[in-house]
């Protein structure tokens, strides 16, 4: 394997590791409207993401980061051809990064429904955004001979593209009520895993639409599909699997497996991508390849030893964080939201 | 208007909106860790629940801070992508590593500092805030890290139409990031320590809690004095740095057109005429730009028009000069602030060594206003030194107007421009407006109200659980 394609790996694993995790603070952020009744409520599942939902999101900076450093071109051209895409993304996260901290500050209803929404926003429409951004990477995209992209609207949204994204934002929010009858007690609890239930069928069929649109519209099952098919059936099996486990109250089963899905369902993007870092629309000889759009061997050395160094570290410090804050939320305790 | 001047306009206004937050994270996480520490040590009440006010502001602060910054760093690939495919080999590289080496841990121990207060053993807690603090200026290291590359490029060889990294060692021993990065922790220590200090003198000024804002204003105090000699000893060194590696700059900042005698003079105040190239009524302090460039009285400084025939034959045609009025005045703003905080530092310790603080009400009014001061003077060193670069986006390998993405129209700048202005905007008034009301309440925590009675379904006993 060659260095560039180590770091496409990398660079897939942090944008797969951002959707696992930042997808139950999505699905939680979600749920502050859909699943909660009052404000108790409320802060009680800010409470379960507080301690994590930032650090979460600095996988997102981290993949766009290496991206940066190992393929300027892959980062350049998604940037500046996603450009409204990426703007409205980013308010949304501004919007939900201040609101955790802003909520509690001022005990005013006005104000408190305002960051409420803030919250809700900003956790519906990034996993709805990157949804579309990931499905239009595998269709294709109007790349020209200089690696510019010049895409108009329906390039970037169309049927395809949206149901790629409402599969997404189905995935986070099933993500996140499994999240939640596993972080929090009583009421809550049962409620959440009711609500999984109740989406359960929306859910498998919407993801099952995206499969079947993947097929006509992008060739990525008749190229990958020794690997893809597999994957797919998997995630299909397992989610049958789920169906029981909620059914039997069986929290970490639950919680796990639709973690595994949305590890799947993104992973399969960047299967589905490879060779490539873009694919144009406008002839494979347009493509980007990976090669292409990589950094020179020497930079790709420095952050692999940097990477290789870092990466332990990082990871057991966030696995020690979760283990700090592994007892469910109850409403008995302190609540810091 | 096209797209570069909005892409141009909108780099500024982001990066400097970002800057007002940067700083004061900084400089409040290193003095909240000073806090807790004694705290722990010396178990003493005082400094848990000065800890604690501090931190309300720290951690509204931190929030604005990350969010601005996310935007960064995503705006080099949406406006300036020719600039990133051209410098990303080099310049991703250090910000890959800033997130990888300080986001992750400014954001997890952050978390496990305000949520594991009573989940955690005091000197892991402790450790905490210590790991942010760390992770504020490892996250300042590497940024400056990238920024240096683009004053002063090193490390790189040309090939594949771009700046390719060969020398890793290089990019971290840059002598710009080791004049500047030093100068950015000051700068951000002192804008901290600034904050305290204003906002002590106020509750001293008011007499309400003596106690506790005196031993606040006494730690900042002497960190602002510290970092404020830390400012002009390393601004010292960014002038010698400036004269070999760009000494247009230097000019620049000295509306110097012409080759300054031996020793060099330096302008006070100067009216500079941009249009015939030169620059009356100075009023010089003889011989301090010599000591200022370089380190002894002798030695004449290049002028600006000497440089431009230079970087001519260099580079080709065009003009060389960045914005001389802007950076001229920018520098002597920033110098002059950076000169206030040495001074009011320094009365304030005298006033305090004396134990005469309480009764110097005109200081302790004066300190409220002063807290804009280091504000002025990192916004101002920015634009010094990074319009003084101009027209250089990397100083002698691409100019601004040649990095701009060419496939993002002028409206579409203008509609992330004017929504992220406005967005920003909200952002700073409520910033502002959380900040007057946290110092209004005072440290005294207010109780919240029972989480149990806020819920119709539960009943009985539910006790609030202690903090």
């Amino acid at each position: 394997m060659q260095l560039s394609e180590l770091w496409f790996l990398l660079i897939g694993v942090l944008f797969v590791g951002f959707m696992f995790l930042q997808g139950f603070d999505f699905g939680v952020g979600m749920s502050t409207r859909f699943l909660a009744k009052n404000d108790l409520d409320r802060r009680m599942l800010n409470q379960t993401i507080g301690p994590t939902w930032a650090a979460n999101e600095v996988w997102l900076v981290t993949a766009l980061g290496a991206m940066f450093a190992a393929f300027p071109h892959w980062y350049a051209t998604l940037l500046s051809g996603y450009y409204m895409l990426v703007s409205v993304l980013l308010l949304a996260l501004i919007a939900r990064g201040v609101a955790f901290e802003f909520r509690e500050k001022v005990e005013s209803e006005r104000w408190v429904k305002t960051w409420d929404w803030s919250i809700f926003l900003g956790s519906i429409l990034p996993p709805f955004l990157l949804g579309m951004l990931f499905t239009g990477l595998i269709h294709g995209l109007p790349i020209d001979a200089d690696m510019n992209m010049y895409a108009g609207f329906l390039d970037i949204v169309n049927v395809y593209t949206v149901v790629g994204g409402l599969t997404f934002v189905a995935l986070s929010y099933l993500h996140g009520l499994t999240f939640i009858s596993l972080k929090t007690t009583g009421e809550l609890r049962e409620r959440a895993r009711k609500e999984a239930l109740k989406w359960y069928v929306m859910t498998g069929m919407m993801t099952l639409l995206f499969t079947i649109l993947t097929t006509v519209h992008t060739e990525v099952f008749s190229t990958k599909g020794s690997i893809l098919i597999p994957m797919y059936i998997l995630a299909g099996i397992l989610y049958g699997v789920l169906f029981l486990q909620l059914r039997n109250r069986k929290e970490g089963f639950s919680f796990t497996i639709t973690g595994i899905i949305l590890i799947l369902i993104t992973a399969s993007f960047f299967i589905g991508l490879f060779p490539n870092v873009m694919i144009s629309s406008l002839g494979a000889a347009q493509n980007i390849l990976i090669y292409d759009a990589a950094s020179g061997s020497y930079s790709l050395r420095v952050m692999t030893i940097v990477a290789a160094t870092m990466l332990p570290v990082v990871l057991g410090y966030t696995f020690w964080t979760y283990y700090v804050f592994r007892k469910r939320v109850s409403k008995k305790e302190h609540l810091d939201y | 208007m096209d797209a570069l001047l909005l892409a141009r306009i909108q780099f500024a206004s982001t990066t400097l909106f970002h800057f007002i937050f940067v700083p004061l994270s900084i400089g409040l996480a290193l003095l909240i860790a000073i806090m807790q520490t004694m705290y722990v040590f010396k178990k003493q009440e005082v400094y848990l629940k000065m800890t604690k006010f501090w931190s309300i502001f720290f951690l509204i602060n931190f929030a604005i801070g990350v969010v601005t910054g996310i935007f960064q760093e995503f705006q080099f690939g949406m406006n300036w992508s020719t600039y990133s495919r051209f410098v990303g080999d080099i310049f991703g590289a250090p910000l890959a590593f800033e997130a990888l080496l300080a986001f992750f841990l400014e954001s997890t121990f952050i978390g496990l500092w305000v949520f594991g207060r009573n989940k955690l053993p005091e000197k892991v807690h402790l450790a905490c805030i210590w790991l942010v603090s760390i992770g504020t200026m490892l996250s300042a290291f590497w940024i400056m890290a990238a920024n240096s590359f683009m004053h002063n490029p090193v490390g790189y060889v040309l090939q594949n139409g771009r700046a390719e990294m060969n020398d890793f060692l290089a990019v971290l021993t840059n002598e710009k990031l080791w004049v500047a990065f030093p100068h950015t922790v000051f700068g951000s220590f002192a804008t901290g320590a600034f904050f305290i200090i204003g906002v002590s003198a106020w509750y001293i000024y008011r007499k309400r809690d003596v106690d506790l804002f005196k031993r606040s204003i006494n730690i900042a105090l002497l960190v602002g004095f510290i970092s404020g000699f830390g400012l002009a000893f390393t601004g010292h060194s960014q002038a010698t740095y400036l004269m070999h590696a760009q000494p247009m700059k230097m000019a620049a900042a000295e509306g110097l057109w012409e080759d300054s005698g031996d020793p060099a003079a330096w302008t006070v105040v100067t009216n500079i005429d941009v249009e015939n190239k030169t620059s009356t009524n100075r009023i010089d302090i003889p011989y301090l730009l010599s000591y200022l460039a370089y380190g002894k009285f002798e030695g004449k400084v290049e002028g600006m028009n000497t440089l431009q025939e230079k970087y001519v034959l260099k580079f080709g045609d065009g003009s060389y000069i960045p914005p001389v009025k802007t950076t001229f005045w920018s520098f002597r703003i920033m110098a002059g602030t950076g000169g206030l905080l040495i001074l009011l530092s320094a009365i304030g310790l005298f006033l305090s060594y004396r134990k005469k603080l309480e009764e110097s009400s005109a200081y302790l009014k004066l300190m409220v206003p002063a807290i804009f001061l280091p504000f002025i003077g990192n916004s101002f060193g920015w634009i010094m030194s990074e319009i003084g670069r101009q027209p250089w986006v990397v100083n002698g390998l691409m100019k601004t107007a040649d990095a701009v993405s060419p496939n993002v129209s002028a409206g579409k700048v203008l509609f992330s421009l004017i929504t992220f202005s406005t967005i920003y905007f909200i952002l700073g008034a409520i910033m502002v407006f959380l900040f007057v009301r946290v110092i209004k309440q005072g440290p005294h925590e207010k109780v919240k109200e029972d989480v149990s009675t806020s819920d119709p379904f539960e009943t009985g006993e539910i006790p609030h659980a202690a903090k």
